[in-house]
């Protein structure tokens, strides 16, 4: 079990890290011990990191690990990079057993070697009980920008394309089923994964013709959807159809009053593409990993400005607004 | 989906949308009293489907936006008491109290948890005897028998650390008020479907008869509004008032009587104050008498003043129809679903907060 003294810094805290971290995570940079890695990356980079605090750590379909690792993994690749490095810092609450602690640290290192990233520094603190949530990880990431890369929200034009790349709200609902203790009829997973190989396999086909790249995390494909809008004072068109949802997340959402929209993903991503390239970057992209099930679902358009408008299934037309705060169940 | 599908297949709908527009051959005012009813209208986009000539006006249907102030205070109060769990249903934790929404008050450390029933209150209290767990019970008949039964299952299961805090309203004095008051100039009703699913549809025919206006029960699907609304354009369209109903998959004639007999073990008629109209007799219930333990408004003593609503708010004239929210001099300035100065604003059923979303849509 973890206690305060794993975070000490002291004989606690190295045969946790000797006894397994750095043998499980190995790799020449890790191998150092030292405060820090020292390496050299030539070329354009990008840098991002990101803290994640999800409960329950352990839910169908993965765990707070492999989420941490594939969230900036996926960040990163949102830049247009292919992530190289990671640092890793945990923050453990006591009381935490081994056992889920060796647990998550296993499936942060098959998310590493899925993502072809290498964990090259860390950093672990116990705080008292009832100060944290079992765990929270920090992740951050450092990669090279693919050479043909241009992604910029000031690149985006009126005609632009907007690609959904899977089936959105799957991560939230099971989240939120976990918590609630709902349960369906068949299994339903997370869909956290890495994005990182397929974002640069559409690079290499189409490079600058990708005017976005931005994965639908917290706040589901509405709230990037209205970020699009919002800095480039362009309108948003999408279309309720086109959207995809599984029929059991779309009856949980219904159950309890969400909308699938504002739901978070964690391996869906949103495309900003031209026009011209908008048909053939979804064949490509519905040939690669996660992208089967990828649809254009909207376009870029001049009218009604920092605006998302969603065409309704029954041909009605609504405003997609930002969230005012969390998305709280309706009473009836 | 099976059972809501069927219901919101393009098709139809643009078969009813068709249909109402060959009907209607003057300007009507229909209010839909149910703020799930709202909302349907608006996630769908069916207001901008409807002909010049139909207007919906958003009832009062909407149990955040009616819950008084001071009762909102009273359940801040109690929140943010040592060893009180105050737990409720999801969007009434964000309404602004007079100094601040329960939400805020779980960020500065009251027990506040949001529910889907509250039986699941009563297993909380039943795990924590330590603490005093109320519910907020607020809502419409359609919320009332899960809690009537939370107190008849508390009381059965000797769990002395539950209780209700109750704000209980009833639709048909609303769409009475409505009618009542001179300025409202409202032609038909949608009756809320799921309220005469528990209640059944008797109440309905004196208002239809005294008010001289057809109500038509009506859901909450695509097809179920725009064929409610069709019912109400031809009863109109013939000078007919009669009560119909278009949810007849849901809404027995007689409701549902098990249920009317679990709050009629619990509950006693009460006049009811109604955020921004004010108080309506016989609008509500109250936990009767042989269940006062159970009364969280009995059971603590909330030293609170009644604060005063905001001067500028209209909501009252918007829950009646006789205002549209644009109507409002602080409509999407100081008043947003971010900061709002009024209930309506707070809810996605709240009909200022249906038109903020859907009036800045350039047509």
């Amino acid at each position: 079990m973890i206690t305060l003294g794993h975070g000490s810094g002291g004989l606690l805290t190295n045969k946790l890290l000797e006894s397994g971290v750095f043998d499980l995570l190995k790799n020449p940079l890790l191998d150092t011990h030292h405060d820090g890695a020292v390496f050299e990356m030539p070329g354009r980079l990008a840098f991002s990191t990101d803290s994640y605090v999800v409960s329950p750590i352990f839910f169908p379909g993965g765990n707070i690990g492999e989420l941490a690792v594939n969230g900036t993994v996926n960040d990163l690749a949102m830049c247009g990079a292919a992530a190289r490095y990671l640092s890793l810092a945990f923050i453990l609450e006591e009381g935490l057993t081994m056992r889920e602690f060796w647990d998550v640290l296993v499936s942060i290192k098959f998310a590493a070697e899925h993502a072809g990233v290498q964990i090259v520094t860390g950093d672990t603190k116990v705080v008292e009980r009832g100060k944290g949530d079992k765990i929270f990880i920090n992740t951050t990431g450092i990669g090279q920008v693919h050479p043909r890369a241009n992604i910029a929200m000031g690149n985006i034009q009126p005609g632009d394309k907007i690609i959904c790349s899977g089936y959105i709200a799957t991560h939230g609902i099971v989240i939120l089923s976990v918590r609630e203790g709902l349960e369906f009829g068949t299994t339903l997973l997370s869909d956290t994964t890495n994005l990182n190989h397929t974002v640069l396999h559409l690079l290499d086909d189409f490079g600058p013709d990708i005017t976005l790249l931005r994965d639908a995390t917290r706040g589901g494909v509405a709230t990037v959807l209205n970020e699009i809008a919002r800095d480039t004072r362009l309108g948003v068109e999408i279309h309720q159809k086109a959207l995809k949802v599984y029929e059991e997340v779309d009856g949980a959402c219904e159950m309890l009053g969400l909308d699938p929209l504002y739901v978070a993903n964690e391996g869906v991503f949103l495309a900003v593409v031209r026009p011209d390239a908008a048909e053939a970057f979804l064949q490509k992209l519905r040939t690669l990993e996660h992208g089967a099930d990828a649809e254009i679902i909207g376009e870029v358009v001049d009218a009604h400005p920092k605006q998302v408008v969603l065409h309704s299934r029954v041909g009605g037309r609504r405003v997609v607004n930002m969230l005012a705060g969390e998305q709280l169940p309706r009473i009836c | 989906m099976k059972f809501l599908n069927e219901y919101r297949d393009p098709h139809l709908v643009e078969q009813y949308t068709q249909e109402i527009r060959r009907v209607v051959t003057r300007p009507w005012k229909i209010m839909e009293v149910c703020g799930g009813q709202t909302h349907g209208l608006v996630k769908n986009g069916l207001l901008q489907l409807l002909p010049p000539e139909v207007t919906m006006v958003h009832g009062p249907g909407c149990p955040v936006c009616v819950t008084p102030l001071h009762l909102i205070d009273k359940a801040v109060w109690l929140a943010s008491r040592p060893g009180v769990a105050l737990c409720s249903f999801g969007d009434m934790i964000r309404v602004p109290g007079s100094r601040r929404s329960l939400l805020e008050a779980k960020a500065l450390g009251a027990d506040v948890r949001i529910l889907y029933s509250p039986l699941e209150a009563v297993k909380i209290a039943q795990e924590n005897p330590d603490k005093e767990v109320v519910f907020f019970a607020v809502g419409f008949e359609t919320t009332a028998p899960a809690n009537a039964m939370s107190v008849l299952h508390a009381k059965k299961l000797g769990v002395k650390n539950y209780s209700i805090l109750t704000s209980h309203v009833l639709v048909p004095p609303a769409i009475e008020a409505v009618m009542s008051d001179p300025e409202t100039a409202i032609d038909g009703f949608l009756a809320a479907g799921h309220v005469c699913a528990i209640m059944g549809i008797s109440e309905y025919y004196p208002i239809a008869e005294k008010y001289q206006v057809p109500i038509v029960i009506t859901g909450f699907e695509p097809v179920d509004l725009l064929q409610g609304i069709l019912m109400t354009i031809r009863q109109l369209e013939n000078g007919e008032h009669r009560v119909e109903n278009q949810y007849s998959r849901v809404v027995l004639p007689d409701g549902n009587p098990a249920a009317r007999n679990i709050i009629g073990q619990a509950f006693d008629t009460t006049d009811r104050e109604w955020r921004g109209i004010g108080s309506i007799p016989g609008s509500g219930w109250e936990l009767r008498t042989e269940f006062s333990d159970f009364d969280a408004n009995k059971k603590f003593n909330v030293p609170l003043e009644k604060a005063p609503e905001s001067s500028v708010c209209i909501a009252g004239q918007v829950l009646k129809g006789i205002k549209k929210p644009f109507e409002c001099p602080e409509f999407g300035k100081k008043c947003t679903p971010s900061n709002p100065l009024g209930a309506p604003m707070v809810s996605s059923e709240g009909a200022c907060a249906a038109y903020y979303h859907f009036s800045s849509l350039i047509a």
